[in-house]
């Protein structure tokens, strides 16, 4: 299936991905990792915490909403994959965020951000992983 | 204040994931599928992204503390072992197969779309099975 090439919407959004990060560290000095808050809202250890991590993730779920009140159009969202395999790449994605400590926000974003080295590795690392994964299933086992 | 706060930051956070197209999986996978229908957009995502974050940070770590109070929190742990490296292909193989990331999905079920729901408890179920694993790794050893 083709997508678009999107370069304007997606530096546009990437550059508000951008200053979301850095708002969270500039009012709470967080990392925007969205394994750690999440895991944080689920495993509750800190009432005090969960409570500014559940209120990011209410604006996080608004957001498409707020779009649609915007433009009149939900973001588009399409799912190439069977319910099956979206349940199996999400406990693998869960297992594996959390052994390496962060995905795609924390590692990605903030991390290379930070020029910290374990995300310099870790990027790299589930960028190739995820290229092989894709290519295994569209191209050796013609899913 | 602070929770007031967070939430209009998970706003902005959630409408740059909704704008960039990084929510749907569709473009995920083709952004990886270099031998097929390649879609190199969420380059600029993760570009963009880090410049500003990159330029934002040291900005604001000009300042003592966070606007609400408290330290800066960075992670410490400075250690390149097995764990990190395998867990991150770990996660990058689950991402090659679901097309989601955590960051996007939550935004994503702003949608509406129960396989967004299904996924993201699908993840929860991993974050379970690595909080089971140390102690079925330390009773294996006994």
């Amino acid at each position: 299936m083709e997508t678009a090439f999107t370069p304007i919407g997606s530096l546009g959004g990437g550059l508000l991905v951008g200053l979301g990060a850095v708002l969270l560290m500039l009012g709470l000095g967080r990392i925007f990792g969205a394994t750690g808050v999440l895991s944080g809202v689920v495993f509750v250890e800190d009432r005090a915490e969960m409570r500014w991590r559940l209120a990011l993730i209410a604006g996080m779920i608004l957001a498409p909403g707020l779009i649609f009140l915007i433009t009149g159009a939900m973001p588009t969202l399409s799912l190439p994959v069977s319910p099956a395999m979206v349940v199996i790449g999400g406990v693998i994605v869960g297992l594996g965020a959390s052994l390496g400590s962060g995905c795609t926000s924390g590692h990605g974003v903030c991390g290379l951000s930070r020029l910290s080295v374990r995300s310099l590795v870790a990027v790299p690392t589930f960028m190739a992983t995820a290229a092989i994964t894709v290519f295994l299933i569209r191209h050796v086992f013609g899913g | 204040m602070k929770l007031v706060f967070a939430l209009l930051t998970g706003l902005v956070f959630g409408a740059g994931i909704a704008i960039s197209g990084i929510m749907d999986p569709a473009k995920v996978l083709n952004f990886f599928d270099v031998a097929g229908a390649w879609d190199p957009s969420l380059a600029f995502v993760m570009g963009g992204a880090v410049v500003v974050t990159f330029v934002g940070y040291r900005l604001v770590w000009r300042r003592q503390s966070p606007l609400f109070g408290g330290r800066f929190q960075l992670p410490t742990s400075t250690a390149i072992d097995g764990r990190l490296v395998g867990g991150s292909a770990l996660f990058g193989i689950g991402w090659g197969i679901a097309g989601f990331c955590p960051g996007a999905a939550i935004p994503a079920l702003g949608t509406g779309r129960w396989e967004v729901a299904l996924f993201l408890l699908a993840v929860i179920a991993g974050f379970s099975l690595r909080r089971l694993l140390p102690s079925v790794l330390s009773k294996a050893a006994t």
